[in-house]
């Protein structure tokens, strides 16, 4: 739909930006005519109005023709074209118009002398059409960014759409169904751990709930979450599962999305920890270097189990975060090396967003 | 009341969280016809509890370290009643597959572990076939194998199936060739054949399982038959039909 038509707004300002070109059009026609004032007007009165709609009609070759992809030549000699077209066929109007005027009492020897406006009026008719092509192209290039507006919205949200299902499915169920039973077994041999365990259960979820809301927290905050993670994870591997923690001091108000390290830790169990009989270590350091921020998170991996089938979910879930928040300025590597599986983590080092 | 006590049930609780094992023990509590005659907490223990205590009742978590479930019922060769405990609902079909009593997802009600127990005094003593082969053979579709393991003795050896060089068929055995190593199995070729992912393994004669990334050359020998050279320089046969198959492969793989 022609973007001056669809609206009554729009195409009311265009007609009244012709209300000027109209004026500028009898006084051109007077000077070069040998004019009065107002046969000029009565002549350009119309002339202008039947023109202001005939020059719509640019719309069309703008569209077809858009700037910066035709070539300039196409571009010149199209619109030239239709310019000389327009403008030829608006002088012919205007003959006729004027030698129906001649007719009447008022107007005698109006069309000898308008006769010599017409070269003017055909070069007013060029001009015209060239400034509506101008115009079109402007009111193009609008439609365009708004368009680019609204898919770079539309590709905001969906990113961020994408990032919360995937958040809301890293719970793993078999950690609630595994800790559920924890807690099954323990409501009758030790009924306050029990209490404990839930209080830390629910804890955690509280917190993976209320965090996914979130863009960037501190560090800080998601090692609370992964500490709490861990307690529950305690209870159920007991002395199998061992935790040692370096965190440098300044790292912790640096900024990472939420839910960051959780299913790293997550894995680090489910791949590392539960698959040895006599358990291992968990390390997770954290550094500050320069503009960056490292976190490392290593743990024991039985070297004879089998890889893991589906390379983590988590993790490609991790890198993709990563990737759309930071692009290049982040990287994850992860590898085995003997019993030990490293995950390395590079992401600028933010303390505001 | 002496007879009952001789015919106790004896069960073995398998489970590598000890809560998970704790919360068995206390079920079974309640029940005097049933004793706990052991507790392992990993796959290991469990094949070798199975074949020294004999129970006849066995609850048995699915994943653990070293042996899974599975793996520790395709070892230990037992006839008991398996329950199957695990948070898992996806191993259902092949437990049952592997003639499981009955399948628990932790967490379980008495109700339902009552269920279970009853489910499993019906079946004592009905004999089932060896659980070995079918424990071997039930896993879910495109879902190939990536270990195997063998029990020699006490020790079980686990073999990563990239590991494999190739398996070879004798009589009621198979040897399964590793890093110059062989490890008898009781096992037919054809359920070997039949978990190794038919991209990477081929069965180039009746006898032998190939992994095709061993094979580094194929010789002519004889008049219909070839024979595939390995990296470490053996000589398996390969027959005329499984020279089709290798050469169907290969060529799959544009090499």
């Amino acid at each position: 739909m022609h973007p001056i038509l669809a609206r009554i707004q729009r195409l009311g300002l265009y007609l009244l930006a012709w209300i000027p070109l109209a004026g500028l059009l009898a006084f051109v026609l007077a000077a070069s005519g040998n004019l009065g004032a107002g046969e000029a007007l009565a002549v350009a009165a119309p002339l202008a109005l039947i023109y202001a709609f005939v020059c719509l009609s640019a719309w069309y070759p703008c569209r077809m023709i858009p700037l910066g992809r035709a070539s300039l030549a196409r571009l010149l000699l199209s619109h030239a074209a239709a310019a000389v077209v327009s403008g030829g066929l608006w002088t012919l109007l205007g003959r006729a118009a004027a030698s129906a005027l001649a007719e009447l009492p008022a107007f005698a020897g109006f069309g000898e002398r308008f006769t010599r406006a017409l070269p003017v009026l055909f070069g007013m008719g060029v001009l015209f059409y060239l400034l509506s092509v101008a115009l079109h192209y402007v009111l193009l290039a609008l439609e365009a960014s708004r368009q680019a507006e609204g898919r770079a919205m539309e590709a905001r949200v969906l990113a961020r759409d994408a990032e919360l299902r995937a958040l809301k499915a890293q719970v793993n169920p078999h950690f609630l169904f595994n800790s559920l039973n924890s807690i099954s077994a323990l409501t009758s041999s030790d009924p306050t751990r029990a209490r404990q365990m839930c209080v830390l259960l629910a804890e955690f979820l509280r917190c993976t709930l209320g965090l996914g809301e979130q863009l960037s927290i501190p560090l800080a905050e998601e090692l609370d979450l992964v500490r709490c993670f861990l307690a529950v994870e305690q209870v159920r591997f007991g002395a199998r599962l061992n935790v040692e923690e370096m965190i440098e001091d300044e790292c912790r108000s640096l900024l990472v999305p939420p839910l960051l390290l959780q299913p790293l830790i997550e894995n680090a169990i489910t791949h590392g920890i539960a698959n040895l009989p006599e358990g291992g270590r968990i390390r997770l350091e954290a550094r500050r270097s320069g503009a960056g921020l490292s976190i490392v998170i290593e743990n024991a991996v039985d070297p004879e189990a089998p890889p893991r089938r589906k390379n983590g979910v988590g993790l490609s879930n991790v890198r993709k975060r990563l990737e759309a928040r930071y692009g290049e300025r982040a990287s994850l590597e992860a590898g085995a090396a003997g019993d030990r599986y490293r995950v390395l983590i590079s992401l600028p080092a933010e303390t505001q967003v | 009341m002496s007879q009952e006590a001789e015919k106790k049930i004896r069960a073995l609780i398998v489970d590598d969280e000890e809560l998970a094992r704790q919360i068995i023990r206390e079920m079974l509590q309640a029940h005097l016809e049933v004793e706990v005659a052991g507790e392992c907490a990993n796959g290991f223990e469990a094949v070798k509890a199975i074949s020294e205590l004999k129970p006849d009742l066995v609850f048995l978590d699915v994943q653990m370290p070293k042996l899974d479930g599975f793996e520790v019922l395709e070892l230990a060769g037992t006839d008991a009643a398996v329950i199957f405990v695990t948070a898992y609902d996806t191993y259902a079909m092949r437990a049952f597959e592997v003639h499981a009593v009955d399948y628990l997802l932790k967490p379980f009600g008495t109700a339902r572990f009552e269920a279970a127990l009853e489910r499993a005094k019906s079946r004592l003593g009905q004999k089932l076939p060896p659980a070995a082969e079918l424990a071997a053979a039930a896993r879910p579709p495109a879902h190939y194998a990536e270990r195997l393991v063998v029990k020699d003795g006490v020790k079980v050896h686990i073999i990563p199936v990239a590991r494999l060089d190739y398996a070879e068929a004798q009589d009621d055995y198979v040897a399964l060739a590793s890093g110059g190593k062989k490890y008898l199995k009781q096992q037919t070729i054809s359920s070997v054949e039949a978990c190794l992912d038919p991209a990477r393994f081929v069965r180039i004669h009746r006898s032998y399982v190939v992994n095709l990334e061993r094979v580094t050359k194929i010789e002519p020998y004889g008049k219909d038959s070839k024979l595939a050279i390995l990296a470490d320089g053996t000589r398996l046969p390969v027959s005329r039909a499984g020279y089709a198959r290798l050469a169907a492969l290969l060529e799959g793989k544009g090499a």
